[in-house]
């Protein structure tokens, strides 16, 4: 019976040249495309780099909103994923009981399969439903963004942070026992400054999650054309939004060339960030290689 | 003090703060849940008589049935998934022995690229590229069905083939030697001994795979077409329900429209709920056999 091998070989080479030619056509065709548009012109159009920075002028025919607007949402999205998210995880490596680590990972599996767009969804109801009862005049916006990009991201820092400690060897948690260190003495002084780095980089690949989601934003906030981000409550530009409009609804060249520049310039900050994430987690992996 | 060296305020279950915020953490995810399958049956209750579960889609008449976008979604995400879960048995066969070590390195590194390939990027390509493609090859609008199955499965690949090469590399390195002193050639221990074993894992990498198809919003949006009908061929346009969430932005909050959105963003935490946990039950199973 050669038939099985022989079909299995073959499928084999098929995927790998379907994969590759299939990745390398669509990156290649947006390389050829979006390299000329990708300079300084594509990020501030015709205002000068520095007043556009100073915020001094606005910029019409560029995207600097747009990254200016990733930026923020990002940051906000940081600030509130990053305490509950890596306590969580700690919690759920180090001390819970058997029954909660089910439980707590039960709920977390369920919410890492929630659709970004059910997400969206679910910050416009919220802010519906808030306009009914507390706030009468809140809308769709950066605050309310950063939120449901945070709650939508969690999974995966919880995830990444339990995995990072749960990685480390045992023996580290048996020597903090013998020098008489108690729990939560081992994890502050031991644990956690050694799996530092896999913790680093689950952190980064959740930026690069909410970096290029647009699902979530489109439906909580993110407009076409609003300027660089006036605050919390003020809607905003993005990069995805950005592309996902152009794709639809641009009306000139320039702008499709921008959208093409647009598209090439998310793709390598993303790439930029995953090839961050999977050096530090390399190290943190080489560093306990053959230790038990 | 007690014998083991705890303070008795951290006991063994760790500091108040980090368990308080453990526990608010899933109390949140677990209201979130809560939240958007009640609003689903809210709608489904206020929404009598607008045939929200018909097939037909007709504002002006007040019907909003959204049965049309179930249909597609689900072809959408088999055939996608069928196409997708065979690259990736291939692409995970190919990293394991099949190939030799530098295309398998080659590989990884693009698998490990495409897992971060933003989807609205995969999009904006795909709409310059595939659909004139597809366009002037097949005739039609290139906006359908296979334009958006064929992205889909490609930007699926990553995520199953690395489930599956979890459970395939650490079964082959543990019956290597046996197959090799058995005679068997790489790939007959691939197909005869390491495959079966991992049947388990393949198939909680395709249950994960269609969890992922049918959630994926923005693919579908841009690609399929967005034509509000029940789709026949690979070459009709499609509305899914998740293209419907990003494209109606009704003001009339509260009538037929909402609440259809409600009802579809319910039916789709459904679907992706239930395949998640049956993906971790099976990874589990497949885990408890082998130790």
């Amino acid at each position: 019976m050669k038939v099985k091998e022989l079909v299995l070989s073959m499928l084999g080479w098929a995927a790998l040249a379907i994969v590759s030619l299939g990745l390398a056509g669509l990156v290649g065709f947006l390389f050829i495309r979006g390299l000329p548009a990708l300079n300084l012109r594509l990020l501030f159009g015709s205002t000068p780099a520095w007043d556009a920075l100073l915020a001094l002028r606005p910029v019409w025919d560029g995207i600097w909103p747009a990254a200016a607007g990733t930026l923020s949402l990002l940051a906000v999205t940081m600030v509130l994923v990053l305490v509950p998210g890596i306590a969580c995880g700690v919690y759920l490596a180090c001390f819970a009981s058997p029954r909660e680590r089910d439980w707590i990972g039960e709920c977390v599996d369920v919410l890492a399969g929630i659709p970004s767009i059910v997400m969206g969804l679910f910050g416009l109801e919220l802010i519906i439903l808030l306009r009914r009862t507390f706030l009468p005049r809140g809308t769709t916006c950066l605050l309310l963004a950063a939120a449901c990009l945070a709650i939508l991201v969690l999974p995966v820092l919880v995830t990444a942070t339990r995995s990072a400690v749960e990685a480390l060897p045992r023996s580290l948690t048996l020597t903090a026992d013998a020098l008489g260190l108690s729990r939560a003495q081992a994890v502050r002084h031991l644990l956690l400054p050694a799996a530092g780095p896999g913790i680093l980089g689950g952190v980064i690949l959740v930026m690069g999650r909410a970096m290029e989601d647009t699902a979530v934003i489109m439906l909580t906030g993110a407009v076409a054309n609003a300027g660089l981000p006036a605050g919390l409550t003020a809607k905003f530009e993005a990069l995805p939004f950005k592309i996902y409009y152009t794709a639809a609804q641009y009306t000139s060249s320039e702008e499709l060339a921008r959208g093409f520049g647009t598209a090439l310039l998310l793709l390598i900050l993303s790439w930029t960030l995953i090839l961050s994430a999977r050096v530090l987690q390399r190290r943190l992996a080489r560093r306990w290689e053959g230790v038990a | 003090m007690s014998l083991t060296g705890r303070k008795p305020s951290e006991g063994a279950r760790g500091p108040l703060l980090l368990r308080a915020l453990a526990l608010s953490v899933s109390g949140l995810l677990g209201t979130v849940i809560a939240f958007i399958l009640l609003s689903g049956v809210e709608a489904l209750v206020r929404g009598q008589g607008l045939g929200l579960l018909g097939a037909a889609w007709n504002p002006a008449g007040g019907k909003f049935g959204i049965l049309t976008m179930i249909q597609c979604s689900l072809l959408l995400a088999f055939s996608s998934l069928c196409l997708g879960w065979f690259l990736s048995l291939g692409c995970c066969c190919a990293l394991n022995g099949l190939a030799p070590r530098w295309a398998a390195r080659g590989l990884l590194g693009l698998l490990t690229m495409m897992t971060a390939v933003p989807t609205v990027v995969y999009g904006f390509a795909a709409v310059f590229l595939l659909v004139p493609l597809i366009r002037d090859a097949l005739g039609g609008t290139g906006f359908c069905w296979l334009t958006a199955g064929l992205l889909l499965a490609l930007q699926g690949v990553p995520t199953m083939t690395f489930v599956m090469d979890g459970a395939v590399r650490s079964l082959a390195a543990e019956t290597r030697l046996t197959a090799t002193a058995l005679g068997l050639s790489p790939v007959q221990h691939l197909s005869r001994v390491v495959l079966p074993l991992a049947s388990r894992s393949l198939l909680s990498a395709a249950v994960l795979g269609l969890g992922r198809a049918v959630g994926d919003a923005l693919l579908p949006t841009m690609l399929a077409g967005n034509a509000i009908r029940f789709a026949h061929s690979p070459l009709d346009s499609m509305r899914t329900l998740t293209a419907h969430i990003s494209l109606v932005l009704s003001s009339d909050i509260g009538g037929g429209e909402h609440l259809s959105l409600l009802l579809a963003g319910a039916l789709l935490l459904t679907f992706c709920a239930v395949f998640s946990l049956l993906a971790r039950r099976l990874s589990q199973r497949a885990r408890g056999a082998r130790l």
